[in-house]
């Protein structure tokens, strides 16, 4: 008899393409993580002779610089490992800070249905109303830009979704006999909300947890692109691409190597967040 | 008819939450609420009683609110503090822009999205299906600014194929009528400029509507495999039926359900991929003035902005939601 665990590792390892896309994904975690033991250079150390410096399999590179150097003549690998942490960093917290708030309120929203439930509700209507990137941008007017506005931003463009998931879900579960079971033996509501019912509603909100990672991921990248999210000299993904649109022509290294980095990241999650929803979910499986 | 008041009823606690937004956006900005108003320091003290009276900010913030909803239901959106003008006719000048930028885009990522999703179904297994599955995993997973600057770097730059930038090439003139420039250009009299104006509107419509038709193609796939096992489709096969007849009207019917509810959604990813998209290719519409006018502190423009998104976004989910009943009987009669 195997464990469910072993069950899911199993059905997850089947999946080539998640199987893989978990490898890529943490080859860039570790990248991220001892960047300052990889990185050849301080990520905003300015090489003032060796600006726009290309990359070593273009012309005139050299191996000083494997990935060339950006306009104020930064060395972009160092950039790039460095910007690892602030990119999925930021995609981690803005999770976290959703996915905890989202299921507590979700959870008291099933459970209180007719008191909270229909406040909780609205209030997430007003929230969906706003496609979650203006969301995000009404938060840092604000707020103003920064690391942590930004995480705080994006987690309350996410909330909504948990806050569904998590409702709906526990909404079918609490009928089920082994709800009432447990309360008829004594158990509060806490120990219901927590211990019974959420161990059961899992299975959607982890994959929307591993979707919502990579949307995070796009979102904080995308503010930064903007001049709204981590601000210069540090290193994040999306910020690397907001100066490059002046140097398509000169330096398409400077495009072409952050966005193909933002580009990978998000592509492994995704492809793992669909190997763990056929792994947990085997109704969705046959039709996929 | 007593279905289309029940959900407009059940939309006004939504529109009334976005006014708040909206109405508390300036308020929470830190600092003097004048002085972000008018973007000025150290205003004299008399010119600021003034303001403040005058803007009524000495009134409790109830009969604010109220005054701020009022004047909105008569169509008065403020005034921007960098140019002056009214912001409801700023607003109205830019937003066709956005409009045909989003309609565009779920054009190509409808006819794109349901044709490879179709194609996909009907060959399920064959290397044609892997390769539309695994293209429409790299679309969605794709950074709508990264992949702008690509096209551009390849089609712009390079090769010279379409324009960096604008709506429409400076030489036409084109006298404004609508906003839509594919029409206002239409009706210019040199044909040129119609197609000058196609030739700006497509490398940006593609680049906003790649992640919508990746999702359109997956939901048109995995849609139509459930319709093709059903039992009528299997009988339509054994009248002998064409294969084009069976998928184009029998199957493709009940297959559009699903996929329309998608395109109601991809509606919010396309107002907010707007934003983005308008900003690389200097597109001038709503996304670009607001992202302009937050680097300005241009609030009462920032605010509008957001409220009118909104308003936009809930319309169309409005709109989609009624066709969905036109389309599908089983949810006109009332009842979810």
């Amino acid at each position: 008899m195997n464990s469910p665990f072993q069950e899911f590792w199993q059905g997850f390892k089947a999946n080539r393409g998640a199987f893989i896309a978990l490898l890529v994904f943490a080859a860039l975690v570790l990248a991220a993580v001892f960047a300052p033991w990889l990185a050849p250079y301080d990520p905003i150390q300015q090489h003032r002779a060796h600006l726009l410096a290309p990359p070593v399999w273009m012309d005139g590179g050299s191996w000083q610089f494997v990935f060339g150097t950006d306009e104020l003549g930064r060395d972009l690998l160092s950039r790039l490992l460095h910007g690892g942490r602030a990119s999925l960093g930021l995609g981690l917290a803005a999770v976290v800070l959703s996915l905890v708030p989202g299921v507590l309120l979700g959870l008291l929203a099933a459970f209180y249905a007719r008191s909270l439930g229909p406040v909780v509700m609205r209030v997430m209507d007003i929230l969906l109303a706003l496609p979650s990137l203006l969301l995000a941008i009404c938060v840092i007017t604000v707020l103003g830009p920064g690391l942590v506005n930004t995480v705080l931003a994006i987690a309350i463009g996410a909330l909504p979704g948990f806050v569904r998931l998590t409702r709906a879900a526990a909404l079918t579960e609490l009928p089920k006999e082994y709800v009432t079971a447990s309360r008829v033996a004594g158990a509060g509501t806490l120990r219901l909300m927590l211990v019974t019912v959420l161990p059961n509603c899992m299975a959607p909100l982890i994959v929307n947890a591993s979707l919502g990672f990579s949307s995070a991921i796009l979102a904080a990248a995308g503010l930064g692109f903007l001049g709204l999210g981590v601000q210069a000299p540090l290193p994040e993904w999306g910020t690397m691409l907001s100066s490059a649109r002046d140097y398509i022509q000169r330096a398409s290294w400077v495009v072409t190597l952050p966005g193909l980095t933002i580009l990978t990241a998000v592509l492994s999650i995704n492809l793992m967040g669909d190997g763990l929803r056929d792994a947990l979910d085997p109704k969705l499986k046959r039709v996929h | 008819m007593k279905a289309l008041l029940q959900k407009l009823l059940m939309l006004v606690p939504t529109v009334l939450g976005i006014t708040i937004v909206a109405f508390g956006l300036i308020r929470l900005v830190p600092g003097d609420p004048i002085e972000v108003m008018m973007g000025e320091r150290r205003l004299d003290p008399e010119a600021h009683a003034a303001l403040v009276k005058q803007l009524g900010l000495d009134q409790p913030l109830p009969v604010q609110y109220l005054d701020y909803l009022g004047k909105l239901l008569q169509g008065d959106l403020g005034r921007s503090m960098v140019s002056k003008a009214p912001v409801s006719e700023e607003f109205a000048a830019l937003f066709p822009a956005t409009i045909e930028l989003a309609f565009m885009a779920l054009f190509l990522a409808v006819v794109m999205g349901l044709l490879l999703g179709m194609a996909a179904a009907l060959k399920r297994g064959t290397l044609l299906d892997q390769g539309v599955m695994g293209l429409a995993t790299v679309g969605y997973s794709m950074p709508v600014f990264w992949w702008g600057l690509l096209l551009i770097m390849t089609f712009s730059v390079n090769l010279g194929w379409t324009p960096v930038s604008g709506r429409v090439a400076i030489e036409y003139e084109v006298q404004r009528v609508t906003g839509f420039m594919l029409i206002d250009a239409a009706m210019h009299p040199e044909p040129g400029a119609w197609w000058s104006a196609v030739r700006h509107l497509l490398l940006p419509g593609i680049v906003l509507g790649t992640a919508s038709m990746a999702v359109v193609a997956r939901m048109t796939r995995s849609s139509m495999l459930e319709v093709l096992r059903e039992d009528y489709i299997r009988t339509a096969r054994a009248k002998g039926l064409p294969m084009t007849r069976i998928v184009g009207v029998h199957a493709l019917r009940n297959a559009l359900i699903p996929v329309l509810t998608v395109i109601g959604l991809q509606m919010g990813g396309l107002l907010a991929g707007a934003v983005l998209t308008e900003t690389i290719f200097s597109w001038p519409g709503i996304g670009k003035w607001m992202i302009d006018a937050i680097a300005r502190r241009d609030y009462p423009v920032v605010q509008a902005g957001i409220l009118m998104t909104a308003l936009t976004f809930i319309a169309v989910n409005l709109l989609v939601d009624l066709l969905n009943g036109i389309v599908n009987p089983r949810l006109r009669a009332g009842g979810h």
